[in-house]
């Protein structure tokens, strides 16, 4: 590390440490160690043999100013190049976080009563959860939907459908979150179509979907079409959107599924960054000007269990995306560099057993997204072990957000754990781990080129298997499950009920619509559709407002599309 | 146990591991897949998003010991109150073990046995606990 500040501080950067001083603490150091530290540990030796952060990063026993970067303007101040510190100059001081707890299951009435529920308790944006069915695409009586109608979320087959979801909410005052990928542009169009048919000005939409294709086939596993064409919608979202949606983001690129389908921290923001490099690439080689469309990205990562490695995490990818950002894409405009994410707590850490537990490992969670300053963040519910959370969970959880707002001052002061020499190596270390997948991903010919080997997909698995080995040697403790378990009977909880009627009316409704439409206009916006899809130069979004004005449903739209694009299979490794 | 089994006490398990329907978590089945592996045991997997029909066809030409359907997707009832439905019409109704694996509320889990589930599996499950479930309901 000293070496590495002698090398750095030629280049005649501000340094953060002298070399007198380097060098004066690494001799202490090892002084320390011989002497104190060798006594001590003589008659009271250290419980592990070595020590792992959570993404298995080794660390030491403690940190001094030797390990800080050499320079300070890879620190910086917040609102500025490189964005360490974070996006805006008064963070938190100007606006809290935005605090969006998921929601959606049932048919749109159900969920639309949730989400006026949950902005009565204080919530400040919506987020929607779509059934697997609408993930993927497909209606409500498709054979493939079964038992899965209204089960994980929200049922949304047609435009009626989505008109009811926001029934009573305006749209140019709350921005909407809208998790769904494969069939993002589909349920866009249907928001513009509410938007427009209310006479809301496009422009002053705030909003987001998270229309990250890659990362499905990478992590999440939602898809239909094969990679290229995918790539291709997304593309065409963002051209449009830069276009009519000032205030939009087009894409929520996610680290957080990668996560959860059991990749380490490290893992996440380099698989990341990776992906947004091929959507960033592909853009731009349509001719749009990185400044149009970049400032309009956003990001999602998962704020998981090691409170400090996580906060250097948050703060690693965005030093990094600064910096590919302006050196590699040439982006002019500080907006177009500034990493603005969403966090959500790890809903895989939580447990069935004692799960009152959950609640607490949710706000430690939640606390690290804080410290490492995200925009807007989502905390799990207590019975997300079980079933979709219940409204007394989703309080609780919305709660701990405003018991952090407003009682511990974690608001006052900007990245407060900027300039500890733990966090800052940390962050060091995060970032050049970005570099080195990234040159491995280069390696093997480029994003696309690795799912098709299925690199990543190994990689998660690798580090899943490794960590569920982990926790069942009792290396990686978990309370209430391989540690101060309880004997006898588990708590209850009260747990969500899906209406078991749900499914009938949706399908009822969505038959009832199709029998109602004009037939001559869904033709017709088929056939445009159509059209416009074998023509890869042309933007997809245009016809597909029209097919859903038209009251095509998802599946309609998504099944002819398959005819021009194809389907994809994944070939499983593990 | 039939007689022919306990004959060839030798063969590895064999265990076919399965997605139904729409859901694409796959990270516990395939920690389970190669948790199963290492012990010793011959192992299928499906890959995403199968139809009840293909899982139970191909389950019978494989003539594996033990069916693992995993369904964190909430889909668990009706999915395997179908796949048992498929299971009755088969000439052997029984010729392997049924485990399912995911995120379950307890009284489906108390449910699914009753419909004749062997194991239910969950996030906390051991490796070794896995193993010993499946030794013991494929008979060896």
């Amino acid at each position: 590390m000293a070496d590495d500040n002698t090398r750095r501080s030629e280049r005649g950067i501000a340094r953060l440490t002298t070399d007198a001083l380097a060098r004066a603490v690494t001799d202490e150091l090892a002084d320390w160690e011989r002497t104190e530290l060798a006594a001590f540990t003589a008659r009271r030796p250290e419980t592990r043999e070595s020590y792992l952060s959570g993404s298995g990063l080794p660390v030491r026993r403690v940190y001094t100013p030797a390990d800080l970067p050499a320079d300070w303007s890879d620190i910086g101040l917040p609102g500025r190049y490189p964005f360490t510190r974070g996006p805006y100059p008064t963070m938190y001081r100007g606006r809290t976080w935005t605090m969006r707890q998921i929601a959606g299951f049932g048919q749109a009435e159900e969920t639309n009563q949730r989400f006026r529920y949950l902005i009565a308790q204080g919530q400040t944006g919506l987020s929607v959860d779509f059934d697997m069915p609408t993930l993927m695409g497909l209606d409500s009586d498709d054979a493939m939907s079964l038992g899965e109608v209204g089960r994980e979320g929200v049922a949304i087959d047609v435009l009626p459908d989505m008109e009811a979801l926001f029934e009573s909410i305006n749209l140019e005052d709350i921005s909407v979150s809208m998790t769904i990928n494969p069939s993002a542009w589909i349920l866009l169009a249907m928001y513009v179509a509410v938007a427009e048919r209310r006479g809301y000005d496009l422009n002053k939409l705030s909003g987001t979907i998270q229309n990250d294709i890659l990362k499905e086939y990478v992590a999440q596993k939602e898809w239909i079409f094969p990679v290229r064409p995918s790539m291709r919608i997304v593309r065409d979202t963002i051209v449009y959107c830069s276009q009519h949606m000032a205030r939009y983001n087009p894409v929520n690129i996610s680290g957080y599924h990668i996560s959860e389908a059991g990749a380490n921290a490290q893992q996440e923001i380099a698989f990341t960054m990776a992906i947004t490099k091929a959507y960033v690439e592909d853009v731009v080689a349509t001719g749009v000007d990185v400044d149009a469309f970049a400032p309009r990205l956003s990001f999602f990562f998962v704020s998981q269990a090691d409170i400090f490695e996580e906060v250097a995490k948050f703060r690693a990818v965005r030093r990094y995306y600064a910096k590919m950002m302006r050196e590699h894409f040439g982006a002019r405009s500080p907006e177009s560099m500034r990493l603005r994410f969403h966090a959500q707590t790890a809903a895989a850490t939580l447990t069935k057993p004692q799960p009152m537990n959950n609640i607490i490992r949710t706000a430690l969670q939640a606390l690290s997204a804080v410290l490492g300053g995200a925009q807007s963040l989502h905390t799990n519910g207590l019975d997300e072990a079980y079933t979709i959370p219940s409204e007394q969970a989703m309080k609780i959880a919305l709660r701990t957000q405003q018991i952090l707002a407003d009682e511990t001052g974690v608001t006052s002061v900007i990245d407060p754990l900027g300039g500890s020499y733990y966090v800052e190596n940390l962050t060091c270390e995060l970032e050049r781990g970005i570099d080195d997948h990234m040159r491995k991903i280069e390696e093997l010919g480029g994003v696309e080129a690795a799912i098709e080997q299925g690199f990543f997909q190994r990689e998660i698995s690798d580090t899943a298997y490794d960590f569920a080995r982990r926790k069942a040697n009792g290396d990686r403790p978990v309370v209430g499950v391989n540690k101060y378990i309880d004997e006898g009977e588990p708590e209850k909880i009260e747990t969500h009920q899906l209406d078991p009627a749900s499914e009938a009316r949706q399908i009822a409704r969505l038959e009832q619509i199709r029998a109602d439409r004009a037939p001559d206009r869904a033709t017709a916006a088929l056939e445009q559709l159509l059209a416009v899809a074998k023509d890869d130069s042309a933007n997809l979004m245009p016809a597909t407002i029209e097919a859903v004005k038209a009251h095509l449903s998802m599946g309609e739209i998504t099944g002819a599309l398959r005819e021009v694009f194809g389907s994809y299979t994944e070939t499983p490794v593990f | 146990m039939t007689a022919v089994q306990e004959e060839t006490v030798a063969e590895p398990i064999r265990v076919m591991l399965a997605k139904i329907g729409l859901d694409g978590h796959d990270r516990g089945v395939k920690v389970v897949a190669r948790t199963l592996r290492d012990a010793g045991m011959e192992v299928v997997y499906t890959g995403l998003h199968r139809r009840p029909e293909q899982v139970v066809e191909a389950a019978v030409q494989e003539d594996v010991d033990i069916l693992g359907i995993s369904l964190l997707s909430g889909a668990h009832m009706p999915i395997f109150t179908r796949l048992f439905d498929l299971l009755a019409q088969l000439d052997e109704p029984h010729r392997f073990a049924i485990v399912a694996g995911g995120v379950m509320p307890d009284e489906d889990e108390t449910e699914l046995k009753q419909m004749g589930v062997g194991a239910v599996l969950g996030q906390d499950s051991t490796p070794e606990s896995i193993v010993a479930e499946i030794r013991s309901l494929a008979g060896r």
